[in-house]
């Protein structure tokens, strides 16, 4: 079993599977296995594969090789009606023509229930996505945000297992968006339902998702929880695709140092070879403002002086563009917290020092590999 | 009794309560006699047969021809029953017909029955040539009534003259094999020839021609004297001139489809076809009948028509049917710069 | 991360997919429609074409000949008719090739024949099934017949079947036949330079200006659409024929001819060519325009680089459509075209005058040339045009500027009368007693059971197939476009039936409906039953009006949300109820379109259903022919207007069904 997953609480397994679109290949070899009750999330750059991956798993759109099993059963050939799950997509693709309960309802029907039950389980279900009164209306009545929950209610009303959601909340403004995010989270939590999410928003990824598996190109680059994503990116381009991050071009100096404009600094342990040209990589909140003066530079690590560009207020700390005959050209991010603004005294125009912590600093090959 | 033949049994017998219930038969008749003409002419012959009820096809003369022809391998009609003599004949030559000796069929003028001994059709009246002119039109362009074929070659009814396509038109046909048989066949060419400059043009049916000179679109139309004496009398300001070289004439006939599955209604339908009457019945209509001495002068027909009949050799024209229709629209079809 | 070559598909086999019951479902039914097709398309054009290369031939070895002397004693001399005309070369190869009633005298064959002489002939079959008439009766056996020369002047050979391009040879080799092709472009080209232009500029005065009055022009260049395309021809006779009411405008000029196939012809495709200009013209975009106005262009300059730009493909695609509706009508050229001789009417002459059905394939073929090419640019062009119209574009809003709004309205009202005019007199005509000499008023003309052409029967015959046309229709062409737009997978089978779908635009209908003949009046047919019954109507005008229904059912179908049916999957519901209570309703206002497109064009065809029509089915639009056939021209303006009645009734119930169903569904439009 691959990424640390347990073969007893493996529910969704992804065994080399390919897709191919004439001679593109969407999908490269792509192995994963999803935890029961587990959220995940599929994050990526437009193209990279990571739809076409849900809709394998949906059965939208069969793979070229590979297997897919759920629950202990082999899916990979069978359609998407004989599959188990439920489905809620950036359009929403709400029956226009139908009541909101017509619409949760539709997969009741013909299930068995007697029509009480399939009242009473609307009702519910209504209840459940916040939106009890609405019953009787027809979709083009409701709001983006809550045509999407009223879809979210119609794919988990007949317990599906596994819960997918295509881009959910792409076509929402930022605030439902956030607003939304959380209810889905939420209800993600209450049902336990295992849950794969697709999006392209780093920002979702990171607030909803258990595990985050990062793709480019029909290749997963990355499988980790939020935290280790952000912490220990695998390479630069996860490095770069989550959260704001400083690249400066070094040489290897070492197993754990680098050499960044002719200094010699420590970082963390890295495999290149010495003089490999690589990335020295920084997230601009690691960066540490030192106090004025040289004793500040010299008792500590990676230390040096740079010279205040531009400070910009961004109401919970300061984003500051630093720069350094170091990094010739090239300007540094830092985010400064207001405190250490105001103790430091720091000022644009002025110098300061500031100290990229060993233990923040990484060595990353220069394709993004 | 096993099960199976006592369904048989059971079912045969439905199927006979049903014919007897039903006892009619239905004859699917292909006609070209004039449509107003139809339901009096089927009132008729069901009174004296009420257990056979006729279905028309009812189309022009080419068109049934044409149907006919192409239901060869798979005929619809059980019965043709006034359609031209000449087409009958082109189907006594593929072997369509069913030959049949109809009670009363010795009283025919012969001219009216096939020739074999037991004949594959016989005939009910002719339809004769006749030119129709408007007086009115023919005043104000300053016509002078024609007398003869030969007069309508005179330049004055340059473009006043209409007459049907042989290619589609029965009438145009008869018209045609009629001066080729008249003039002779040189004689019949030139003679049309030097009237097709005079045509204004052709038309594909061959009662059109005597129903546009009755409504004034052209003065002279060639076309039937029956048309022309329906017209007449409809009110149209109509003269029925009879070219005095003879005119040609069409017998209407009937016979009866090889492989009708209603053979005996079939044959009641020939027999009743040549009753007398049929013929006083036909004779509502037309002047002239297969029973000779029949006829009493129908309104408006002129009194010159009976005599001015040729002598119609409707073999000959069948057999060289072909070959005049080609030539004509060599000849005439071609020219079809608009005057 | 792997050691697998990440960029080459690993060999192994595909996936399979194992179908669902839906799946198997869709596929069979789309497997369906397309047979429909196939039999009702594919296998009659099949029949026609192998038609047009069955020939008629004289085989002359197949009869032996002798002739006696004076007292009629024969010598052992036997001759075969191919040894004769050898020896007095009288019949060419070409002449030898017939039709199927074609005829021979083998008296021809001697030279100093007469039938008055006492030489005697003996003629003979050489193998058994030759044929040979002695007057009308038909000889087939190898026996000797022993004839005085007055009955072997009765004799004559039939020509026998066979296959090859003799029919082609002798129509390209008969100038008036060839004429016609010459004349059928001729008139096509003429009509499409005219009537584009007059619907162009109509089309431009409706967008861009801001006259008076624009819906009732709207409807008013609709109207054509509603009758037979031969119904402008009738009222060219009252208007201009020779008692016509206005004739001296033609100055001595005929109408029969192509003046009144041109005049006819431009009154009835005037509303297509109206209603692609028009989609045309309200997609310019206006910040082009403004654009133009900001750079100082003068107006003539915006109309050459803005205007005719933005509209050329719907120029190109009206024109194509005109020229192909020109070029396969043969009502006009009947009724008015006097001896104007086209291709269609050719075709209609052929089968209908001389039952030469081989001929009449024969010019099918020639008729099925450029009707095929006008279909392919303008399959061309509508792909274009797609990618054209998916740019996003502000609309055009017109400003008043008086003196070039009325010129519109003047020019509008123009041509409204024309219209107006054609229509207003086939009802006069039909009303009047016997024009011109008894001008009073009387039903007279709606006797039709007085009349050729099946009396009222016909007309409501033709109800019957407009709506069972319009039923069948929609549910095939809907349920076809359903199915080929929703099916996942199966990539070539859709592509096949696309195509299929396409190619009844490309047929002229009459070439539809004499294929229909050979194919269907064959009784080794297993669908021969159907022949001459209303079902090879509805079947034939389904099939020749399927393309414009398809498409639009496919565009409508394009419009819904991708993702229905895979949300129906998720829920694990079958497509047919998906179909049943969703697509369905949701593309009503389509289904609407397609039903009265299909009702309407049914009860005014003619070119399909001509040769189909039996007497027990005769239709409305068939009498309007044959009664001007037979020269009862005012009955059949009577019941041209009684189609222009029931359609326009059709359409206005459309209306208020497409309103009625807008407002109850407007609650889910929101």
């Amino acid at each position: 079993m691959t990424n640390g997953a347990t073969a007893k609480d493996v529910y969704l397994s992804i065994e080399n599977l390919w897709k191919a679109f004439g001679d593109f290949l969407a999908l490269k070899d792509i192995s994963l296995d999803i935890i029961d009750g587990e959220f995940v999330c599929f994050l990526g750059p437009s193209g990279c594969g990571k739809t076409t991956l849900l809709r394998a798993i949906a059965g939208l759109d069969l793979q070229t090789r590979g297997t897919v099993t759920q629950g202990g059963k082999d899916i990979s050939n069978l359609p998407p009606s004989e599959r188990d799950f439920g489905i809620v997509f950036q359009s929403y693709a709400l029956f226009p023509n139908l009541t909101i309960e017509k619409n949760v309802a539709f997969g009741l029907e013909n299930t068995g229930r007697s029509k009480s039950e399939i009242k009473t389980r609307v009702a519910d279900l209504l209840e459940l996505v916040g939106l009890p009164d609405q019953g009787s209306k027809y979709p083009a009545q409701l709001s983006g945000g809550q045509q999407q929950r009223i879809a979210l209610a119609r794919a988990i009303a007949t317990h599906p297992g596994l819960l997918l959601l295509d881009e959910p909340l792409s076509a929402l403004d930022a605030k439902v968006r956030v607003h939304l995010r959380h209810e889905i989270k939420e209800l993600q939590r209450k049902l336990s339902v295992t849950t794969v999410m697709v999006t392209h928003d780093q920002e979702e990824a990171l607030a909803l998702a258990d595990r985050i598996v990062v793709m480019k190109d029909g290749r997963i680059v990355q499988v980790g929880t939020p935290t280790e994503i952000y912490r220990e990116p695998a390479n630069l381009f996860v490095a770069d695709f989550i959260g704001e991050m400083n690249q400066i071009p070094a040489t290897s100096a070492g197993p754990n140092a680098l050499n960044i404009g002719g200094a010699t600094m420590t970082c963390r342990t890295h495999g290149f070879q010495e003089n490999a040209p690589l990335v020295a990589a920084i997230r601009p909140e690691d960066i540490i403002p030192l106090g004025d003066g040289d004793a500040a530079t010299e008792t500590t690590e990676n230390a040096f002086a740079v010279s205040m560009h531009e400070m910009e207020f961004l109401g919970s700390f300061w984003r500051c563009r630093l720069a350094s005959e170091r990094f010739a050209d090239r300007e540094l991010i830092a985010d400064f917290s207001i405190n250490a603004v105001r103790r430091l005294e720091i000022t644009k125009g002025g110098t300061l020092n500031i100290e990229l912590p060993a233990s923040r600093l990484m060595a990353f090959a220069q394709d993004g590999e | 009794m096993n099960l199976k033949s006592r369904i048989a049994v059971s079912f045969a017998a439905v199927a006979m309560s049903t014919t007897a219930l039903f006892a009619g038969t239905e004859l699917t008749v292909y006609t070209a006699i004039e449509a107003e003409d139809l339901p009096r002419y089927a009132a008729t012959f069901e009174a004296a047969n009420p257990d056979i009820t006729i279905n028309w096809v009812r189309d022009s003369t080419g068109v049934i021809t044409a149907k006919l022809l192409a239901e060869r391998d798979n005929p619809q009609a059980d019965v043709v029953w006034g359609l031209a003599g000449t087409s009958l004949l082109l189907m006594k030559s593929e072997g369509m017909l069913e030959p049949y000796a109809p009670a009363g069929a010795d009283k025919l003028d012969p001219k009216f029955i096939d020739s074999d001994t037991t004949p594959s059709w016989v005939g009910m009246d002719a339809w004769v040539a006749a030119v129709c002119y408007n007086t009115v039109e023919a005043e104000k362009a300053g016509l002078t009534p024609p007398s003869s074929w030969k007069d309508l070659l005179d330049p004055q009814y340059a473009g006043h003259i209409i007459m049907p396509n042989p290619n589609s038109s029965g009438t145009g046909f008869l018209d045609v094999s009629s001066w080729l048989q008249i003039f002779g066949e040189d004689g019949g060419w030139d003679y049309m020839d030097g009237l097709h400059a005079n045509i204004a043009r052709y038309t594909h049916s061959g009662s059109k021609p005597c129903k546009l000179a009755a409504a004034g679109e052209i003065p002279i139309g060639i076309s039937f004297a029956f048309r022309g004496a329906k017209s007449k009398a409809a009110g149209a300001p109509l003269e029925i001139i009879v070219p005095t070289e003879g005119v040609g004439w069409e017998m209407e006939a009937t016979a009866i489809i090889a492989g009708t599955a209603n053979e005996e209604a079939a044959q009641k339908l020939v027999d009743f076809t040549i009753s007398m009457e049929a013929m006083e019945m036909y004779n509502k209509g037309y002047a002239v009948v297969a029973i000779p001495g029949v006829a009493k002068p129908v309104e408006h027909f002129p009194d010159t028509l009976l005599g001015a009949m040729i002598n119609n050799d409707f073999e000959w024209a069948a057999n060289n049917r072909a070959t005049i229709l080609g030539e004509w629209q060599k000849r005439y079809d071609g020219k079809s710069d608009p005057k | 991360m792997t050691d697998v070559d990440i960029d080459r598909l690993p060999d192994g086999p595909r996936i399979k997919p194992k179908l669902s019951r839906d799946d198997v479902l869709m596929r069979s039914g789309m497997a369906i429609i397309a047979v429909y097709l196939v039999v009702t398309l594919a296998l009659p054009l099949y029949a026609m074409l192998s038609k047009s290369f069955s020939t008629y031939r004289f085989d002359l070895t197949q009869y032996e000949l002798q002739a006696s002397d004076e007292n009629g004693a024969f010598n052992d001399q036997v001759f075969t008719a191919a040894q004769l005309n050898d020896k007095l070369q009288k019949f060419s190869d070409l002449d030898l090739s017939t039709a199927a009633d074609g005829r021979l005298a083998p008296s021809k064959f001697f030279p100093d024949f007469s039938f008055r002489s006492p030489v005697n002939y003996r003629i003979r079959n050489v193998s058994e099934g030759g044929r040979l008439l002695v007057g009308s009766t038909l000889k087939t056996t190898t026996d000797w017949l022993e004839l005085d020369s007055n009955t072997f002047r009765r004799v004559q050979l039939r020509p026998v079947e066979s296959t090859g391009l003799d029919n082609f040879k002798r129509y390209f080799s008969t100038p008036a036949l060839f004429n016609s092709i010459k004349n059928s472009l001729f008139i096509a080209l003429v009509s499409t330079v005219v009537t584009v232009s007059l619907a162009f500029w109509f089309a431009y005065a409706l967008n861009r200006s801001c006259m008076r009055f624009k819906g009732v022009f709207r409807l008013v260049a609709m109207a054509p659409i509603l009758v037979p395309s031969l119904l402008p021809g009738i009222a060219l006779v009252y208007l201009f024929g020779n008692q016509g009411m206005i004739k001296e405008l033609l100055f001595g000029a005929s109408i029969y001819g192509p003046i009144g196939i041109l005049i006819g012809s431009v009154f009835f495709t005037f509303p297509h060519a109206f209603l692609i200009i028009s989609t045309a013209l309200a997609i310019s975009d206006a910040r082009l325009y403004e654009a133009a106005t900001s750079l100082r262009a003068t107006p003539w300059r915006t109309f050459w680089t803005v205007t005719i730009p933005g509209a050329r493909y719907g120029l190109i695609s009206s024109a194509i459509v005109v020229f192909n509706l020109v070029i396969t009508d043969f009502g006009l050229p009947k009724v008015i075209g006097g001896q104007y001789n086209v291709l269609a009417l050719d075709i209609y002459k052929h089968v209908i005058g001389q039952q030469n059905f081989q001929m009449g394939a024969v010019v099918s073929v020639v008729l099925l040339i450029p009707a095929v090419f006008a279909f392919a640019i303008d399959r061309y062009v509508q792909s274009k045009q797609v990618a054209q119209l998916s740019a996003r574009s502000v609309a055009y809003q017109p400003k008043p500027n008086p003196k070039a709004d009325r010129i519109s309205l003047l020019y509008c009202a123009l041509v409204g009368i024309f219209i107006v005019g054609i229509l207003a007199v086939c009802q006069l005509a039909a009303l009047v007693k016997f024009w011109p000499y008894d001008m009073s008023l009387s039903l007279n003309n709606y006797q039709f059971e007085k009349m050729d052409g099946g009396g009222w029967g016909a007309y409501y015959n033709s109800i019957k197939l407009g709506l069972a046309t319009a039923v069948v229709g929609t549910s095939v062409v809907f349920f076809g476009a359903y199915l080929v737009e929703k099916t996942t997978g199966f990539r070539t089978g859709r592509a096949i039936f696309q195509m299929f779908a396409m190619l009844p635009m490309a047929v002229p209908g009459m070439v539809l409906g004499l294929a229909y003949i050979f194919f269907f009046n064959n009784p080794s047919n297993p669908f021969n039953a159907i022949y001459g019954t209303m079902a090879i109507l509805v079947i034939c005008s389904v099939t020749h009006f399927y393309t414009v229904s398809h498409l639009t059912a496919v565009t409508a179908l394009k419009q819904m949300d991708k993702e229905f049916e895979s949300v129906s999957a998720s829920l694990k519901q079958p497509t047919m109820k998906l179909f049943a209570r969703v697509t369905v309703p949701v593309s009503l206002p389509a289904i609407l379109d397609i039903s009265i497109y299909l009702f309407v064009n049914a009860m005014t065809t003619v070119s399909a259903v001509v040769f189909l029509a039996s007497p027990k089915t005769s239709l409305a639009s068939v009498a309007v022919l044959n009664m001007d056939d037979a020269g009862d021209i005012a009955p059949a303006a009577a019941m041209g207007m009684m189609i222009f009645y029931t359609n326009a009734f059709a359409r206005i119930i459309h209306l208020v069904a497409s309103k009625g169903i807008l407002k109850r569904t407007q609650a889910w439009k929101g």
